[in-house]
């Protein structure tokens, strides 16, 4: 069976058991609306001020959330042990990786668009630069916080604290996407610079680490 | 079609295989060698390596030593379709149904039909028309949907640690009546219990297991 093919059967099944348990999405959107309506109650900006900080406190919630999905996907392998009866397989390693960063990238993709328009309406917000630019500046973002996340979600899997170690693991190594994607938003928003460099930036980093966590987690997969 | 299906050829070797973790070996140097068609029944007391030797021939542990040959080739990744594995837990997904979970781990082998996933589930005594998530099947279902998990891609070896803990007596028999049957039909069965008795005049051969060697193997009478 191709990865292609395998890719899609194990995509399919973990959006089926999301369908039916619901952890991730419910977890991230609660998140995600406590983020937006605290940091409302926490500062009260005029529009020029929101259009400054919007592009910081969007990604903040958005990567928060992002920690419980790809929590909860890794979970799930662990529990009874299904995670073996993929080693034992013949099934290539990269299936599962792709089909876990595609299932995480469309979960968070969700909940930004369940939470944007929150964020425009508490924050008044409106782009004075391209606003076309914010649709490669959300993919781009959305998919450096996943493929990251994914890989070092698998690594920390076997550790005691998981939930600690995939931040502590994380945040550090995805500090070069979080500029990118904070100052593509904020420069589409305030129209002040070109956010093309920083789309660029977001770009590179995806490609070489998409092409990094490939190589690494057939390695990751069968460690004992 | 037993006495067809055996060989006096091994399908398993182990060379002086070794499993530590840390400083704690959990298996000692076993060598050994393995006919195919026969159901080896592994005993001993918890602790004696009788899991981790599955798991390492499985190729779910690495041996720290030594080398295992599985049906000629030391490659266990390139053996693993002719492998079955059944371990303590049952390595499938409670939030899906019986027919969902093998159709899923029927696919990593490449197998697409529904009907080899209802036949499997058949084989082990389960409705396949039982729509209801796993989570709510008692233990002893659970078990049977492990083994038929472990049959799907009709593998030359199946590994079955533990397959009657927490079943009832009749269930526990039909596994064992299961298990015989499957050895007549020429696969080999490596079957770690603490109830030998279940296998009684079915094992062709029982092999006692302590502080992670191989201390004696005992042919049927």
């Amino acid at each position: 069976m191709s990865v292609v093919r395998l890719t899609a059967v194990t995509l399919a099944k973990d959006l089926r058991l999301e369908w039916r348990s619901k952890d991730a999405i419910n977890s991230m959107l609660f998140f995600a609306l406590l983020v937006v309506v605290i940091f409302s109650f926490s500062f009260d900006p005029n529009a020029e001020e929101s259009r400054q900080i919007a592009g910081g406190l969007v990604w903040v919630a958005f990567l928060f959330s992002a920690i419980v999905a790809l929590n909860q996907t890794w979970a799930r392998e662990v529990r009874n042990q299904v995670l073996d009866a993929y080693r034992i397989s013949p099934a290539p390693a990269n299936s599962m990786f792709l089909a876990k960063a595609i299932g995480n990238f469309l979960f968070v993709a969700l909940i930004e668009l369940l939470t944007t328009p929150l964020f425009i309406a508490f924050y008044k917000l409106r782009a004075i630069g391209p606003a076309w630019q914010l649709l490669p500046t959300a993919a781009l973002g959305t998919w450096a916080l996943v493929v990251n996340g994914t890989f070092f979600a698998a690594v920390s899997l076997r550790t005691r604290s998981r939930e600690i170690m995939l931040p502590l693991l994380l945040f550090p190594i995805s500090i070069p996407a979080i500029v990118g994607m904070v100052n593509a938003t904020s420069s589409i928003l305030t129209g002040d610079y070109s956010a093309r460099v920083w789309i660029v930036l977001l770009l590179t980093y995806d490609v070489i680490f998409t092409i990094a966590s490939f190589l690494l987690f057939e390695t990751v997969l069968n460690a004992e | 079609m037993a006495g067809a299906a055996r060989s006096n050829s091994a399908i398993v070797i182990f060379k002086d295989v070794v499993k530590q973790f840390g400083h704690f070996a959990a298996v000692r140097g076993v060598s050994a060698e393995f006919s195919a068609g026969r159901l080896y029944a592994i005993l001993g007391d918890n602790g004696a390596g009788k899991t981790t030797l599955l798991r390492v021939l499985a190729g779910l542990a690495r041996p720290t030593r030594g080398v295992i040959s599985v049906l000629g080739t030391s490659d266990l990744k390139s053996a693993s379709r002719e492998i079955g594995y059944m371990a303590h837990p049952s390595l499938l997904y409670d939030e899906l149904s019986a027919m969902e979970n093998l159709l899923y781990f029927a696919a990593l082998y490449g197998i697409s039909k529904t009907e080899s996933c209802s036949n499997a589930i058949q084989e082990v005594g389960l409705d396949p028309a039982l729509s209801r998530p796993i989570g709510q099947y008692s233990q002893g279902m659970c078990q049977r949907l492990s083994l038929a998990r472990a049959l799907i891609h009709d593998p030359k070896i199946l590994l079955l640690d533990e397959p009657f803990s927490n079943v009832d007596v009749r269930s526990a028999r039909e596994i064992a009546s299961l298990l015989g049957r499957l050895r007549d039909s020429g696969k080999t069965l490596f079957v770690v219990t603490h109830q030998s008795d279940l296998l009684e005049g079915v094992a062709d051969q029982r092999i006692w297991m302590e502080g992670g060697k191989i201390v004696a193997r005992e042919e049927r009478q």
